[in-house]
């Protein structure tokens, strides 16, 4: 059994050929209430980051500062080598609430459709683009219904699809499949893998729930209480094909969800990582 | 079936009135109040077709154009003042002030300075009628869905499509039910001002009947104003159904 290699946290290190999104000593602070501490990390491109913190980590408002909807107090945000000041044409976002994120009046396709007239394409053209996005995501059948006539996941998707049909370079996630079901959040992590790898897009998941983080994950970023500072980043080495009962079955998994867990728990990194085995994990829940 | 049931429904208890009306006043000797059958076979004498043409247009035009035009200002003005709060709080005083002064307190005023012609009546019209609209769509438009506005930025969408596909569409059914109402005060204002003003119109019609003791007469334009009333509503509710079908849907 191979123990994860831990990455220090550092940021600007490594060629910007390799990385996406850049995050530099950010901050923020309301009125004399520090949210985020001091963060940094970079983003690679092409990989999937999962961030896993606490509730009341500041997670949320860590995923406003990096989409430039809100501004950091300090410290900044780079998306290949450009300043994040506001939200960049090169991200989508997936938020988490879809009941609300959608467009009630709008049909699934004008939904999906609706981001690209930002673009100055014509109407055959966003049409299409919004098809081949609803159809990634198995929504092809749906496409004339309004949001609210389907069920949670399937909403979810067309947030997802909305969120593809933009062609970013980097998709943000916030705790996207927080509010489905549990067979249903297995499927939207699933249908998120398979994107991936088939588009080759950077994502970057924000979630409270340990086991989908290491899942997910290209490496995992552990948040501790606030004021928000990164503990850990933890390469997975779990795999390009993952499969929801076998990957989570591996020691590799076990191991990598037991360190997350204690790390988040303590809010550091424990001094012997090697000492928590399979059988003594606790629960991540 | 199922709409014709509640078709039905609605029906039943105009119908029973009618009747009642017909049965009652069948045979009355009342100068002032002339049998219903009576006032029917002049209004058929009347009104098809010559007084449609000659004062039922009039109408229909004048309080077309002044409810559109209360429709349009309310709504470009009511969605500024929702997207700029501050303003709208800085100029609400004068906006209440203004709202609780009777709209045809001001015909005077009108009278003076557009004279008793049509401009008049559809610029009384378009004043007393569009604050329900104007109010409803700052409403709306403030009530707009903070996850939206963040969508909206996040995907860059201009100002011009924020206002068309997220804040008209949300405040939709809000400026509809504020519709409705001014469409009510249209039609009170549009009578009035006929009352005051030149020949030609429903109003104008009822007034000189009622002047060269033409009491049918009177009647039958009292019943042509319901009538009229009548299908103005039924127009607006076409245009609504269509308009907030996913509302409708939705709350179904």
């Amino acid at each position: 059994m191979t123990t994860p290699q831990t990455q220090t946290p550092a940021p600007t290190s490594t060629g910007p050929t390799d990385d996406i999104l850049v995050v530099d000593h950010l901050g923020k602070t309301y009125g004399d209430h520090q949210v985020l501490g001091d963060i940094n990390f970079t983003v690679r491109s092409g990989e999937f980051l999962c961030i896993v913190g606490p509730s009341g980590a500041g997670k949320t408002t860590l995923l406003q500062c990096l989409s430039g909807l809100i501004e950091p107090t300090s410290g900044s945000v780079a998306l290949r080598g450009q300043k994040v000041t506001e939200p960049p044409a090169e991200m989508a976002i997936v938020f988490q609430d879809y009941s609300r994120s959608l467009m009630p009046w709008l049909s699934v396709l004008d939904n999906v459709a609706l981001p690209l007239r930002s673009a100055k394409t014509s109407k055959a053209e966003r049409i299409d683009k919004a098809m081949a996005a609803l159809i990634e995501v198995g929504l092809k059948d749906h496409v004339q219904k309004y949001p609210w006539q389907l069920s949670g996941g399937m909403q979810q998707r067309v947030a997802i699809a909305r969120a593809l049909a933009y062609a970013p370079a980097i998709v943000l996630m916030d705790e996207p499949f927080a509010s489905v079901d549990a067979q249903t959040r297995a499927d939207l992590e699933d249908l998120t893998l398979t994107i991936k790898n088939h588009l080759g897009v950077t994502i970057m998941l924000v979630t409270h729930d340990i086991d989908e983080a290491v899942y997910l994950a290209d490496r995992v970023l552990v948040l501790g209480q606030k004021p928000t500072q990164v503990v850990d980043l933890i390469e997975t080495h779990l795999g390009t094909n993952r499969d929801q009962i076998t990957t989570k079955a591996t020691p590799e998994f076990t191991e990598l969800r037991s360190r997350v867990y204690q790390e988040i728990r303590h809010g550091d990194i424990p001094s012997s990582t090697g000492s928590v085995t399979a059988s003594t994990a606790p629960s991540a829940y | 079936m199922k709409r014709l049931k509640s078709f039905a429904w609605e029906i039943w208890l105009p119908i029973v009135l009618i009747i009642a009306w017909l049965v009652l006043s069948a045979g009355s000797k009342s100068f002032y109040f002339p049998s219903l059958g009576s006032i029917l076979q002049k209004t058929q004498e009347v009104w098809f077709f010559n007084g449609i043409v000659e004062n039922l247009l009039p109408s229909l035009v004048r309080i077309l154009a002044g409810f559109l035009l209360a429709v349009l200002f309310g709504v470009v003005v009511g969605t500024l003042l929702g997207l700029l709060p501050r303003f709208e709080g800085a100029i609400r005083p004068l906006l209440e002030f203004l709202r609780s002064t009777p709209g045809v307190a001001l015909l005077p005023i009108a009278v003076i300075f557009l004279g008793i012609g049509d401009g008049m009546k559809i610029f009384m019209i378009a004043l007393a009628s569009m604050w329900p609209i104007l109010l409803n769509t700052i409403d709306g438009v403030r009530s707009v869905e903070p996850v939206l506005l963040d969508v909206a930025r996040s995907y860059r969408l201009t100002l011009a499509d924020r206002i068309r596909f997220i804040y008209i569409p949300h405040a939709a059914p809000q400026i509809f039910a504020g519709a409705r109402l001014s469409l009510a005060i249209a039609a009170v204002v549009m009578v009035v001002t006929e009352l005051i003003g030149s020949p030609g119109g429903i109003g104008y019609f009822i007034l000189d009947s009622q002047r060269s003791f033409k009491i049918l007469d009177m009647w039958s334009g009292i019943v042509m104003l319901g009538v009229l009333g009548f299908l103005l509503n039924l127009g607006f509710r076409l245009v609504e159904a269509r308009v907030l079908a996913w509302h409708h849907l939705k709350n179904a």
